[in-house]
């Protein structure tokens, strides 16, 4: 075991473990958010660099303090390494200037976009984006590709963080996915627009933080904040069947894996139960899904109960 | 202060080839160090001799060397970076071509130091012709027992294989050379894990840069001390610099750390003085990634002593007023150069040449390229020159691989040295229009 602190808070964690799980240990707002690390893919994270910290002691043995930003996700903590998240200056400065970079060419559609609503991205720049732009050049833009007729891929609003080329790597064995070309033109690929056909492809919608990747059926079906979140199964030949459906009534509008409050899945899911099982019977519903209270998804249904506090300057004179 | 390293013999007819480099004492450290040192003698030699790295981050060598992990039973690797792809630098080429028996000297002792069984050397895909003189030279090896199963007797066995990368900048990263010499796209890898513990095909491995490599057969044959005592302070030995923009003389030199940047500039024997006997104007010291200098801060530091070509002397003052040695590519810009135009070029290329991975990089070098287009050409504002020192900032430091680095520092320093040629950019939009050679500098002096 090993004791980090972290924005003065310290806590007793397994070696091995990153800054990044250390901070979601504690909770609140000690943790750094991040767009490019999944926990169930091996390898992800690192890229973004919205999850960069301070490291102002790196271990009690070498209490030197790092001398670059480092990547909470991909860093490992040391015994007695402090680290500072947003009680510095610098890391607050670099992450505000990291959604800049990271927005200056997306195209901010989020009226028409499907994730809007459960995007990472969407969230981050909220809390850390500013709201005018200094970018003045035109934004790059791309056709909207099929990636088969189940996923509908948007390389405008793609930030390549590559958890996508991940799932693809690592969930199934034939490799058909990628990233083409360099730096601002690198894209997200298929080979020369091939579809992507095996039964786990739709996890790409799932582990993808922005809208860039969606589920085709799914598309300008609803918004995310109409629908209610339920947990459900099924048995399932291929997966695990424990997934989240989306309904509006008893009407089933689509089928997600089971994303915690870091908007990462649970389980993977197979096609056959994001794609084919339409119909609330065949499911076994568990119960609401608990979404995070400030999620916009839990509108009207969590709101907290406010008791309006009246002044009475008569009531001590009444009494 | 002639003093040749790596260059000795150079102007020897037939160099290129073994016999002709055998004859003038070539492959007798190969001979020392396999038959009468130890792996760790070897390490600790080159410890003493300060021999720091020449790729251009300058780490000494003997410490990297240390790093390897040799507690696993994993093969261990050494890579010769011979991906020179950063604009004015060209160093190793040179090297390669004359001499190509210096490096796989070098090579070989450093194979044994590190106890690798393997060494790779990747060059770049514009070097494609050096593919073949290398080859021929390791044939030649083969032939002379130098390379292959048991190495002049001694029971040590070496193969060294040349790859020909793509033609990509990034891959003269070590971990994107790694990442590339694998097979993969060059994507620089996140540190640490370093190369040393995880490597090549996650093995430990060394990755050295060619001129680094090439100086280890000298240190071996006359032991580390003697190498320590040339050169001057922390930076020992002698740096091929190449020397390259409006000078009389531009070529390959190889000079001895802690000469004077004056007297390379304008003797006879170096550069030879500024083309056409115009002024100088600039200096990028270290190849297109480092802080450009205007000429009286490369002459003398600011505290007004000379300014010396050593590690320690081009970056005294830190960036304000100091720069790098960095791989010793050194572009000379006479009076009638455009420093906004030459700092859009560079802009370019690394905007070019990002890998993608990680967002400040790919999303910033492209926004600095477009901004600088824009003041290229008439259409700037003087809130882009702020905002391009802003978004410099915001990438340097922030990235994987020092290719962010890389591609905010000329502009930063572009703008502290040159900020009246920006402003006049920006102010004097149709001049600017209107010039497309030469510089705008007449405008602004007189």
């Amino acid at each position: 075991m090993v004791k980090v602190t972290i924005d003065n808070h310290t806590i007793e964690v397994a070696e091995g473990t990153t800054i990044l799980q250390a901070a979601r240990l504690i909770g609140g707002d000690v943790v750094p958010p991040a767009m490019c690390y999944h926990s169930k893919l091996k390898n992800s994270g690192g890229k973004c660099r919205t999850c960069m910290v301070k490291v102002s002691q790196g271990s009690t043995k070498d209490p030197r303090p790092m001398p670059k930003l480092v990547a909470s996700c991909r860093t490992e903590v040391m015994d007695g390494m402090v680290v500072q998240n947003i009680t510095s200056p610098e890391v607050v400065d670099a992450r505000k200037a990291v959604v800049e970079f990271l927005l200056i060419n997306h195209p901010l559609d989020c009226p028409v976009c499907d994730q809007a609503g459960e995007c990472d991205l969407q969230n981050l720049s909220y809390e850390h984006g500013s709201n005018t732009s200094r970018f003045e050049e035109e934004k790059r833009t791309y056709e909207t590709i099929n990636i088969g007729n189940l996923i509908q891929f948007h390389p405008n609003r793609c930030i390549l963080c590559y958890r996508c080329v991940y799932a693809a790597e690592q969930l199934t064995d034939n490799r058909v996915h990628g990233v083409l070309y360099r730096g601002e033109k690198s894209e997200i690929s298929t080979f020369i627009q091939q579809a992507i056909e095996n039964d786990f492809s739709g996890n790409m919608i799932d582990v993808c933080p922005v809208g860039a990747l969606t589920d085709k059926p799914f598309r300008f079906k609803n918004r995310v904040w109409f629908l209610k979140p339920m947990e459900a199964h099924r048995t399932c030949s291929k997966c695990s069947g424990k997934v989240t459906i989306w309904l509006r009534g008893q009407e089933v509008y689509r089928v997600t894996g089971r994303k915690d409050k870091y908007g990462e899945v649970e389980d993977f899911i197979c096609n056959e139960c994001r794609f084919e099982k339409m119909n609330s019977s065949d499911w076994t519903i568990d119960g609401p899904r608990t979404i995070e209270t400030s999620s916009v998804i839990n509108q009207n249904y969590y709101a907290k109960k406010i008791n309006p506090h009246v002044i009475n300057p008569l009531k001590e004179k009444m009494e | 202060m002639e003093r040749k390293i790596i260059l000795e013999n150079n102007d020897i007819e037939g160099i290129r080839f073994l016999d002709v480099y055998r004859q003038n004492g070539g492959y007798q450290s190969v001979e020392k160090a396999l038959k009468t040192m130890t792996p760790d003698e070897v390490v600790s030699e080159v410890k003493t001799s300060g021999l720091r790295g020449r790729g251009g981050a300058g780490f000494p060598t003997g410490l990297k060397w240390s790093f390897i992990d040799k507690k696993s039973n994993n093969p261990r690797y050494l890579v010769c970076n011979a991906d020179e792809s950063e604009p004015g630098t060209f160093k190793d080429r040179y090297l390669m071509e004359r001499i190509p028996h210096r490096l796989l000297e070098g090579m070989i002792c450093s194979s044994y130091a590190l106890g690798a069984n393997t060494a790779y050397i990747y060059v770049r895909g514009e070097y494609k012709y050096i593919v073949g003189i290398l080859n021929e030279a390791i044939k030649e090896c083969y032939k002379n027992g130098l390379l292959g199963k048991n190495i002049l007797g001694s029971h040590y066995d070496l193969d060294i294989y040349v790859h020909c990368g793509a033609g990509a900048y990034i891959c003269g990263e070590e971990t994107a050379l790694l990442e590339s010499l694998e097979g993969k796209r060059g994507n620089p890898r996140l540190k640490p894990p370093f190369p040393a513990v995880k490597g090549l095909y996650d093995c430990p491995t060394v990755v050295n840069n060619v001129e680094t490599l090439a100086n280890i057969g000298w240190i071996v044959n006359h032991g580390g001390e003697s190498f320590a005592k040339i050169g001057i302070g922390k930076s020992t030995g002698t740096k091929l610099i190449s020397a390259c923009g409006h000078i009389n003389k531009p070529g390959v030199y190889e000079i001895e750390l802690g000469f004077p940047v004056e007297e390379f500039l304008y003797s006879e024997a170096y550069c030879g003085g500024i083309k056409n006997g115009k002024e100088l104007k600039a200096v990028i010291p270290g190849g297109s990634s480092v802080p450009i200098l205007p000429k009286e801060l490369i002459l003398n530091t600011l505290k007004g002593e000379k300014r010396l070509l050593s590690y320690e002397s081009l970056a005294d003052g830190g960036f304000e007023s100091g720069s790098m040695l960095g791989s010793g590519g050194f572009i000379v810009y006479d009076e009638d150069d455009c420093i906004v135009r030459n700092t859009y070029n560079f802009s370019r290329f690394y905007h070019h040449e990002s890998c993608g991975q990680c967002s400040p990089c790919r999303e910033g070098t492209s926004w600095m390229d477009s901004v600088l287009y824009r003041i290229e050409n008439g259409n700037g504002r003087m809130k882009d020159i702020d905002l391009l020192v802003n978004i410099a900032s915001h990438i340097e430091g922030n990235t994987i691989c020092p290719l962010g680095d890389a591609s905010a520092w000329p502009v930063a320093a572009a703008i502290r040295h040159f900020r009246n040629e920006f402003e006049f950019h920006v102010e004097h939009p149709d001049i600017v229009r209107n010039i497309k050679h030469g510089s705008i500098l007449q405008y602004t002096n007189k």
